[in-house]
């Protein structure tokens, strides 16, 4: 760092804050502005410090508490759980449990108070286009008549199937979510929704039934024995679950504790795969089916694979287990495996390194490894299924365990994701939704272009044939769907901005995100750490524990929190007293779900909520649990869910699906989960898009919410990273400023020449915040992952392939 | 005299930087000042093997660091006010109203640990927090680590590692620093040539 850099920062500062103060002054004088106005210029520190206790939560998994030092209005700092000089000496120590923050959560003070947030309604400048940016300051009155009026016409002039509320990533983890709005909107005849989400649709729509029936024998890291090897597929728990009680922290206690072994099957070398010795084995992003394919040959060549659990549990590793109606034709796992049925090609170890370009000795080695280790925790993260090919991709990993029978038993998990359990608190009551139509989540954009042109077998609606109406009123809350985190943001802007399809926007955020742009009205949310929260322990943590949230200071500007502000939408649309429950408040609410929870829990000792909300948090730890599951008991007495009430390697349902669903280029359907490469896979790299590009969860933003944190930035700036032969081939030098270009867009960013990523794939962090003329060369400076990614999705789940992605770098000049 | 230090069990590390955020909060210290900064360290090759697979025998591992409030330290020698000092517990600390801020520590210390902050006019650096220290506490960047992997206190009574001396830390027998470290599988010695510090635009 030099000096120099300190003194421009002080002077950037004021000078940001002059031009703000010009900026607020125009706002109130009711005249056109391109940013958000600014209410307040931050109130000088006073008085004593005081300490409230709230938490971090952005859909990591985790759900940290935050114990902010407060002056006044200002943060002056925070700390996390577990603070202090009375923490005891043993709830410090490593293996013990305690809910630390992350960088991201301990970076907040810069989220919290930054110049972006928005700090008034706002309503788009009449004759102007959405995506130009251009708003008004309304009072909140102006505001919510017009969303309750357009809501009414909508629902009159479409049904309320025409009204969709997108998923709200951003603050998903408390009681509050974005349920007010089905809450209120349920009270008024429903709203079309939808199913899956982005972080894991192909796994639990397209893998899971139709293995399990349902997510089924996943255990936490916790249930890892002594010396056991633990095999992770794309699975990268240290660079997102960071928590002191998150899985990064659970597996670091397995490696050094139970001397557990770990491989971890990725294209990056994930930060799992620096200090802690653990192997990292490189491979081409799409191909984990064909690495699985490849073991799987060995296991069965060798005879090494567990024959009498297969028997009894699967369905359709070999003939003799098959569906009746599907005997005698070649289509079990085996004949795919020795190229006896499918595609005829035998999946030797050498087949499966021609595609992974993962040394052949290695898969042998690998295989043997596996087939020796028992018990053996095999499981996947969420990115292997976030390719195009995510539905096979899933079930095949899926096989692994199954083959050496190491699934439903202590010391393993699904071969799907790793498990966990928490509490049990319940979110706010929605009520119930007369509409019983979903579509797949990812296909939102689709169904405002095409509406009821959607189908169940060709874009899997689900609760009737067909849609009725495409979506007319779209609610943006807590989410940054609709620029940023949604795949092909060109091509999603294009039918956003079309004001004949989806006639009415709302969005509602903290922040001005750059979907905010697309919006009819924007409406100023307050952060959870602004009002009174109540959230679990991480949902991707393993831990019984509450965090309690008060409000950190007086709101700002004319920010207000959901819950209220639904209750006066309520209050316009009739429905008040029901949506309220007779006025209860969302304090009410937090107290009400806590004390539920309390008493169902009553073994526990808990704390009442006043006492809760004055100690900030807490967790306990959860035992794993050593039981074998009721189903390898007992498999007839407790059969899975699934067609055959046992595990299905081969699906009858996905058989039947093949013949009937309506597929696109590179999609495929099998009962068996063969390995296809999808659309925009290894197999379709050219000269004009030579390179993978694949993006992925960086640990100093996860998802969206904190990119706008300059404080992560500084640390873990947004860079792609890319080998040094790739490097060396394209002319690329390390921090050089680069263009990253595919079919779908262009972005700019900075170039990490590593190694920590295999050669021919760029790896590159989503999350950034896009920022582009979308009037002029839609060159996306922001550097969004989404402005290169395709709308091609999974063909079962529909879930996301935003991780598959063919392009090309080229250095830019500064 | 009681010398105080640093423990880092590199072992546990996972490069999340949680620390050095939680030192820049405590300290509300603008974003391109650190006190403690982690640095990330690669080497290694990829070839291509005649079938088109990748073999590799790269690594990265990461290596936390503040001021190692050193035996021998090189800031205090060349402070031309004495405001640069060894205080109770070995903590090496600035004097602000002694300090000129010319720079001279930064300029000395192996470990960058010191640092002119023009906006306040003198040297700032880590002084174990001794503001929490006093309270009974334990540095921010100690309580802040997930992973467990920093501890804070009496040399004698602290884990015995090795005393710091991997890449890309300079040789110890300089300044003879008090920071222990519980080294990682992928460590390379310090002066090593065959690695590199691969997040040097963030650390510097």
């Amino acid at each position: 760092m030099s000096d120099s850099v300190n003194t421009l920062t002080r002077r950037a500062f004021v000078k940001a804050a002059g031009a703000l103060g010009v900026v607020g002054a125009a706002a109130s004088a009711g005249m056109v502005v391109d940013r958000v106005p600014k209410a307040h210029a931050a109130a000088p520190a006073e008085g004593a410090e005081r300490i409230v206790w709230s938490h971090c939560h952005v859909n990591c998994g985790g759900a940290c508490p935050l114990k902010f030092h407060m002056r006044g209005d200002e943060i002056v700092y925070v700390e996390t759980e577990g603070a202090g000089a009375s923490a005891a000496a043993k709830e410090r120590a490593f293996g013990a449990t305690q809910a630390r923050a992350c960088l991201r959560g301990r970076s907040i003070k810069h989220f919290i108070e930054s110049d972006n947030r928005l700090d008034y309604p706002l309503r788009r400048v009449a004759g102007t286009k959405r995506g130009e940016g251009k708003y008004e300051r309304i009072s909140w009155d102006e505001a919510l008549d017009i969303i309750a009026s357009e809501f009414t016409r909508i629902t009159k002039t479409y049904g309320n199937e025409a009204v969709f509320i997108q998923e709200c990533s951003g603050v998903e983890q408390n009681i509050m979510m974005n349920n007010p709005f089905f809450r209120l909107f349920n009270l008024c005849g429903g709203v079309v929704t939808r199913y899956g989400s982005y972080s894991s649709a192909a796994i639990s729509f397209g893998a899971y039934p139709y293995t399990y029936g349902k997510s089924w024998g996943n255990r936490s890291l916790k249930t890892i024995q002594e010396g056991e090897l633990v095999v992770f597929f794309g699975y990268a728990p240290n660079d997102m679950r960071m928590s002191g009680d998150g899985a990064g922290y659970d597996i670091n206690v397995a490696r050094e504790q139970k001397h557990a072994r770990v491989i971890v099957i990725d294209p990056r070398r994930s930060e799992l795969c620096t200090n802690q010795d653990v192997e990292w084995i490189p491979i081409v992003p799409c191909t984990d089916a064909a690495l699985v394919a490849g073991i799987a040959h060995v296991l069965i060549a060798e005879d090494l694979v567990d024959h009498d659990f297969l028997d009894t549990y699967c369905v359709g590793f070999d003939e003799k287990t098959l569906p009746e109606d599907a005997k005698g034709q070649n289509l079990s796992y085996t004949d795919y495996i020795m190229g006896t049925g499918y595609d005829k090609i035998e999946k030797t170890p050498a087949w499966a390194a021609a595609i992974t370009r993962v040394p052949e000795e290695r898969i042998v080695r690998l295989a043997h490894e596996i087939a020796d280790a028992k018990p053996c925790y095999i499981c996947q993260g969420l990115g292997p299924q976030r390719h195009t090919n995510g539905d096979n991709t899933a079930r095949a990993i899926m096989v692994l365990p199954q083959l050496v029978g190491q699934v439903g038993r202590p010391g393993t998990t699904s071969g799907g994701s790793v498990g966990n359990s928490g509490i049990g608190l319940k979110s706010l009551p929605t009520g119930t939704n007369p509409i019983k139509t979903k579509f797949p989540n990812y296909l939102w954009p689709e169904v405002i272009r095409d509406g009821a042109k959607l189908t169940a077998t060709n874009a899997g609606i689900k609760g009737a044939d067909a849609l009725k109406v495409g979506i007319k009123m779209l609610v943006n809350y807590g989410n940054n769907m609709i620029a940023n985190q949604n795949g092909d943001i060109n091509t999603t802007t294009d039918i956003v901005r079309d004001e004949s399809l989806c006639e009415f926007i709302l969005a509602y955020d903290v922040q001005m995100t750059d979907s905010c742009k697309y919006a009819d009205i924007i409406l100023p949310d307050l952060t959870p750490q602004e009002t009174v929260s109540l959230s679990a322990a991480g949902e991707g943590c393993d831990v019984k524990g509450i965090r309690f949230g008060q409000p950190i200071c007086e709101p700002k500007g004319e920010r207000r929190e959901v819950y209220e502000v639904c209750g006066e939408l309520a209050r316009r649309l009739g429905v008040y007293d029901e949506y309220s429950n007779g006025g209860m408040t969302r304090e009410d609410w937090c107290r009400k779900l806590y004390e539920e929870m309390r008493e169902k829990n009553a073994g526990m000792n808990l704390p009442a909520y006043d006492e809760g909300v004055a100690q900030g948090s807490f967790s306990f730890d959860i035992e794993p649990s050593d039981k074998v599951d009721d189903f390898i008991l007992d498999p007839k007495a407790n059969p899975l869910p699934t067609a055959t009430g046992k595990i299905q390697i081969y699906s009858p349902e996905l058989a039947a699906m093949a013949k009937t669903w309506k597929l696109g280029q590179g999609d495929l359907i099998t009962p068996v989960p063969v390995y296809f490469p999808g659309y925009d896979g290894p197999d379709d790299v050219t000269d004009e898009y030579p390179l993978m590009i694949c993006d992925y969860h960086y640990k100093g933003t996860v998802h969206s919410t904190y990119a706008v944190n300059p404080a992560v930035n500084e640390m873990t700036p947004f860079q792609v990273l890319i080998n040094p032969i790739d490097a060396e081939k394209y002319g690329i030098s390390d921090l050089d400023k680069v263009s990253l270009t595919s079919a779908q867009g262009e972005i700019r960013t900075q170039a990490r020449v590593t190694n920590r990523v295999i050669p021919g794939v760029l790896m590159y962090p989503q999350g950034g915040w896009h920022s582009a003329d979308m009037d002029g060369d839609r060159i996306d400076h922001g550097g969004c992952s989404n402005t290169l990614t395709s709308r091609h999705c999974c063909p079962v789940s529909k879930g996301t392939g935003q991780h598959s992605v063919i392009g090309r770098i080229k250095k830019v000049e500064a | 005299m009681t010398q105080y230090g640093f423990y880092y069990d590199a072992t546990r590390c996972t490069g999340c930087h949680t620390c050095e955020a939680a030192c820049r909060d405590y300290h509300g210290l603008s974003l391109k000042m650190a006190f403690r900064r982690v640095y990330e360290v690669e080497g290694g090759l990829w070839s291509q093997a005649s079938d088109g697979t990748w073999i590799t025998d790269s690594y990265a591992y990461y290596t936390s660091i503040s001021c190692q409030h050193c035996d021998n330290p090189a800031c205090t020698q060349v402070c031309p006010t004495g405001a640069m000092h060894k205080g109770e517990n070995g903590i090496v600390s600035v004097e602000e109203k002694r300090c000129i801020g010319c720079g001279y520590c930064a300029l000395a210390c192996p470990y960058k640990a010191p640092r002119v902050d023009r906006e306040v006019g003198h040297s700032v650096k880590c002084d174990g927090c001794a503001s929490r220290m006093a309270a009974g506490e334990l540095p921010i960047c100690v309580e802040a680590c997930s992973m467990r992997c920093i501890e804070f206190g009496s040399i004698d009574e602290l884990p015995r590692g090795t005393r710091a001396a991997v890449a890309p830390l300079p040789d110890p027998s300089v300044t003879q620093p008090n920071l222990y470290i519980n080294e990682c599988a992928a460590a390379q010695p310090f002066g090593s040539l065959d690695c590199r510090i691969a997040n040097a635009a963030e650390v510097d």
